[in-house]
């Protein structure tokens, strides 16, 4: 380990549809519920989980490159967003 | 001289066969690209097939728009090469930048397999051009995440600019502005869901697909 180490980040994307896009998974699982005996349960949205790890000189830096990440790869930016979550996890060897 | 026409293959197409075919069937001279080749091989037109490239995953098109070969997709669309993208490959186009707006899945999350009757709404385009505007047309589709989808504005500039293409008469899958091909600004990029090469012989059921291909094919 030097002074100048990177650090490890554990970062989760929530990739979500934007508010206004129609989400026929999360309209086919809320009309599902009242058969199962669940009846106040509205407004359901589907979206995606990805957790991966970011060697990265500071969170600052950490977050950059997730959020780059994001918009060119991880989400379609007309239908999607994504809310990162990040965290120090280590240092890199 | 018949035209070299290049269709993608990605791992996961698989209607690049039935194109093969489809194209000999109008005249055309075709070869697959493979995808991981940066080069359209200097061929006359594009065509993008259906299938699920890359497995869809991610997102239909997500992985596949950075194959090597979609740089030289773009190079060859950006000076003016007609590119045509069918239903996954239509998907592949927006994805890659080179179309507007996305394909969301089907309302109702239907996975749908049927013939679809589309309007051709415009002949400004390199996929309609020999085709009758207005005229109705008889042609399959087959997927589940079909259902077109752009902002307001977006779709106001298609609109404004002639640019939707076809439009299907009953709504199969919620797409907005029952929009089932839009093109690009140049008019030289299409895509669309519903699959003209399988509807090229009596034997399909239609040949209404032959007009679309044949437009390819007349420069």
């Amino acid at each position: 380990m030097c002074e100048y180490g990177l650090m490890i980040f554990s970062v989760h994307v929530e990739v979500r549809l934007r508010p206004g896009i129609a989400d026929p998974q999360g309209s086919t699982i809320e009309r599902a519920m009242p058969t199962l005996g669940f009846s106040g349960v509205s407004g359901v949205r589907v979206g995606k989980s990805i957790r991966f790890e970011i060697d990265a000189a500071d969170e600052a830096a950490a977050r950059s490159e997730a959020e780059d990440l994001c918009n060119r790869f991880l989400t379609n930016p007309v239908i999607e967003d994504a809310i990162v979550e990040l965290e120090p996890v280590g240092v890199a060897s | 001289m018949s035209l070299r026409v290049g269709v993608v293959v990605f791992p996961g197409s698989n209607c690049e066969q039935d194109m093969l075919e489809a194209m000999r069937l109008v005249g055309g001279e075709p070869e697959l690209l493979w995808h991981g080749d940066a080069t359209v091989n200097g061929v006359d037109a594009v065509i993008v097939p259906g299938g699920f490239a890359h497995g869809d995953y991610l997102r239909p098109g997500a992985i596949a728009r950075f194959s090597p070969v979609m740089s030289a997709v773009a190079e060859f669309a950006a000076a003016g090469g007609p590119v045509v993208g069918i239903c996954n490959g239509f998907q592949v186009l927006t994805e890659a930048g080179l179309l507007p707006g996305a394909l969301q899945k089907n309302a109702g999350l239907k996975f749908v397999c049927a013939p679809a009757q589309l309007r051709v709404e415009t002949t400004n385009s390199v996929l309609t051009r020999s085709a009758d505007k207005g005229a109705v047309l008889s042609i399959p589709i087959n997927h589940f995440e079909g259902n077109y989808t752009c902002d307001a504005e977006t779709l106001a500039q298609l609109r404004d600019e002639d640019r939707v293409v076809l439009r299907y008469v009953v709504n199969p899958n919620g797409s907005v502005d029952d929009i089932a091909g839009v093109c690009n600004e140049g008019r030289n990029v299409v895509g669309l869901m519903p699959h003209p090469e399988r509807s090229t012989s009596e034997l399909l059921g239609s040949t209404d697909g032959l007009p679309l291909l044949r437009s390819l094919l007349s420069v």
